[in-house]
């Protein structure tokens, strides 16, 4: 996984609610048996037509708005488990995704992927999407050491939470899979005490 | 102070604790599919391990499988190579496969309880969000992603933190033509699709101990939509009469030693829960979802919330417009194109009798196409030993080859652009079964009566 400390880009606002995995990557995108190349299709049904034309209409084909960070409306990535959507967003460019609220499975998926979910209040979130409707170049600084998300050029900030083990993994790209193969023998014998 | 029947099994289920107070939770039994599975072979294979416990490992083809012709090569060259794929890593890896012509062959979450793979007081997962199912026999069974399906390949556990308790309790009796699918979309529809995130949800009350063992699955399954991590219901004689006699439940002896294990499993009278909803069965009534997420439902007899009192929500107008319904709509009358009974929500045997039982000397309307796809191969035979195939044809159904289908059309049963679909799945996001396509969450007795009138009715005036 790669390492997350700091980023600081504009940001790319999508303010809907209840966003679910089958939007951001569906269904019958998942046949690839590898974890490259699902950017493509990310949201494809809201971003192209039938005739897989870009609908313009939809704000990731519109060029005001660019950056490595998508700004959601609450439950975010609710529904499906599947891991593509994490690897969409991600392949496509995000590295943080910043909601008032996201589904479970759809957080682990980003925090097991260098994808760093961003849980805000409700007015901060809609401090954010002001101030982009305002200025689309305005920059969002994300500093996961100091658990901070600063609306730049302003003193609007605000701090999030995170697990203290996946923010060590984050800050340093460790997987799970390295400490649970570490503790192998306490497993065995885990199996042997049951 | 107590402990709830969640906490009994957790605990009893963790290794050892890592930095930060993170749960290293040991995993009984790991379900697989083609689908979530290929990339956490191919990391197991970067890094040159084995699976570590191949034997509490299944697999099964379900996600993009056809339904029809299944003895022929699959026609689908992404699909084909993506069933193709998990049968090379579980012959290279030494996992069980129940692949397409085998007789245990089906939706994964159909096929776990009714082989007695799944069995009280475990902890299952796969990569799969509606493993929630499972919690129906008093399992602590959730869904994964694929990251998390590979470390349980490598050493059968994960690293998690532990989820709040919810409980929710239902008593009373239901009205006739309710059925456990309408109590799970009339919950959630109360909570909303959030309402669950974060907590393990315990099912509780008279309500839900007279249901039989596929009817408690139905609940289980659906906890995802509101958001849960899982959902479970303390197993009772019900439970261990439905284990008793299937495959791979421990036999004679084995039995009497794991009952007594199994007895033991409920929450203490003492323990507390984070949060508790209490809810009437006479207040249920069958349900319909009107939008595009599964918290969206109204009863039969009910009108769809008016803009006003949704706070004029730019979702849930935009869900309507999609959708094409108006606020304060009535559902009822409305014209329906297509009917889908199938899924890990509503595939089992106890489904295609209600629905043969209801259909039985009727005819499908002629606007309408109904496609039945049962949940197992074992499904599927049931259904033909007791005739309802038969019922099925002459009502002008079509029974399908198990598979999960037109649930998430990821294989050919799609439903067309715009065209409406009273379906008895579990989810009704946007283009879930096809780009444009119009999905009515219902139980399997309201699809039923879709199909017959080739509208939405109220199935209760059917049934005096």
């Amino acid at each position: 996984m790669e390492k997350f400390q700091k980023l600081s880009t504009t940001a790319v606002p999508l303010p809907m609610e209840n966003v679910d995995t089958d939007q951001i990557i569906p269904a019958r995108f998942l046949k690839a048996t590898t974890r490259e190349g699902f950017g493509d299709n990310l949201f494809r049904d809201w971003r192209f037509d039938n005739n897989g034309q870009a609908n313009s209409n939809f704000v990731l084909n519109n060029p005001t708005y660019t950056g490595q960070v998508l700004v959601a409306g609450k439950n975010f990535g609710c529904g499906s488990s599947r891991e593509h959507a994490a690897w969409a967003l991600y392949d496509y460019g995000f590295r943080v995704v910043v909601s008032s609220f996201f589904a479970d499975i759809f957080k682990g998926n980003a925090l097991n992927n260098g994808l760093l979910p961003v849980q805000v209040s409700e007015n901060f979130l809609h401090k954010i999407f002001e101030s982009i409707e305002e200025n689309p170049n305005i920059e969002i600084e994300v500093d996961l050491e100091n658990q901070e998300i600063k609306i730049s050029e302003t003193n609007i900030a605000e701090s999030f939470d995170i697990h203290p083990y996946k923010k060590t993994c984050l800050l340093n790209g460790y997987d799970d899979i390295d400490y649970l193969l570490s503790i192998k023998t306490e497993i065995q014998e885990y199996e042997q005490r049951i | 102070m107590g402990k709830t029947l969640f906490d009994k099994i957790w605990d009893a289920h963790v290794v050892t604790q890592a930095e930060g107070g993170i749960d290293v939770l040991y995993i009984d039994r790991h379900f697989i599919h083609e689908v979530t599975s290929p990339q956490a072979f191919a990391g197991l294979e970067k890094r040159g391990i084995p699976v570590f416990r191949p034997h509490q490992t299944i697999a099964t083809a379900d996600h993009n499988v056809p339904t029809i012709n299944q003895h022929l090569p699959i026609q689908e060259k992404l699909s084909r190579f993506q069933v193709e794929k998990l049968t090379e890593n579980c012959e290279k890896f030494g996992v069980e496969l129940y692949g397409l012509g085998h007789p245990h062959q089906g939706i994964v979450h159909v096929i776990g309880p009714q082989l007695g793979i799944t069995q009280p007081g475990m902890t299952i997962v796969c990569g799969d969000s509606h493993t929630s199912t499972h919690g129906a026999f008093g399992c602590i069974a959730f869904g994964i992603g694929t990251s998390q399906v590979e470390q349980v390949m490598a050493t059968q556990c994960l690293l998690l933190t532990k989820p709040k308790r919810m409980r929710i309790t239902v008593d009373g009796e239901l009205q006739p033509g309710v059925l456990s699918k309408d109590i799970i979309l009339y919950i959630i529809s109360q909570l909303g699709t959030g309402g669950g995130t974060g907590y393990f949800v315990e099912y509780a009350g008279s309500t839900i101990r007279s249901l039989s063992m596929e009817a408690r699955m139905t609940i289980c399954n659906m906890s995802i939509e509101m958001g849960a991590r899982g959902g479970m219901i303390a197993p009772d004689d019900t439970t261990f009469n439905y284990v008793l006699d299937k495959q791979f439940t421990p036999q004679n002896k084995e039995f009497e030693t794991a009952l007594e294990k199994w007895r033991a499993l409920y929450s203490d009278e003492d323990a507390s829960f984070d949060l508790e909803y209490h809810f009437k069965a006479e207040d249920i009534m069958p349900m319909l979802t009107y939008g595009t997420n599964p918290g969206m439902g109204i009863g039969v007899m009910e009108k769809i919330p008016t803009i006003e009192q949704m706070d004029h929500s730019k979702s849930f107008q935009k869900s309507l417009d999609y959708m094409g319904l108006s606020p304060g709509q009535s559902l009822l009358e409305k014209p329906i194109d297509y009917v889908f009974i199938g899924s890990c929500t509503n595939s089992r045997i106890e489904d295609l009798r209600i629905v043969a039982d209801f259909v039985k000397g009727k005819n499908k309307a002629k606007n309408v196409e109904v496609m039945i796809v049962p949940g197992s191969k074992q499904v599927e035979a049931q259904a033909k030993e007791e005739g309802l195939d038969k019922i099925f044809e002459k009502a002008g159904f079509q029974l399908r080859q198990p598979g999960c289908s037109a649930c998430l059309g990821m294989n050919e049963d799609k439903v067309p652009k715009g065209k409406y679909c009273v379906s008895t799945s579990n989810r009704n996001f946007e283009g879930r079964q096809g780009p444009g396509a119009r999905t009515i969450l219902a139980s399997p007795l309201m699809a039923a009566a879709t199909a017959i009138h080739g509208k939405i009715v109220d199935v209760r005036e059917e049934l005096v």
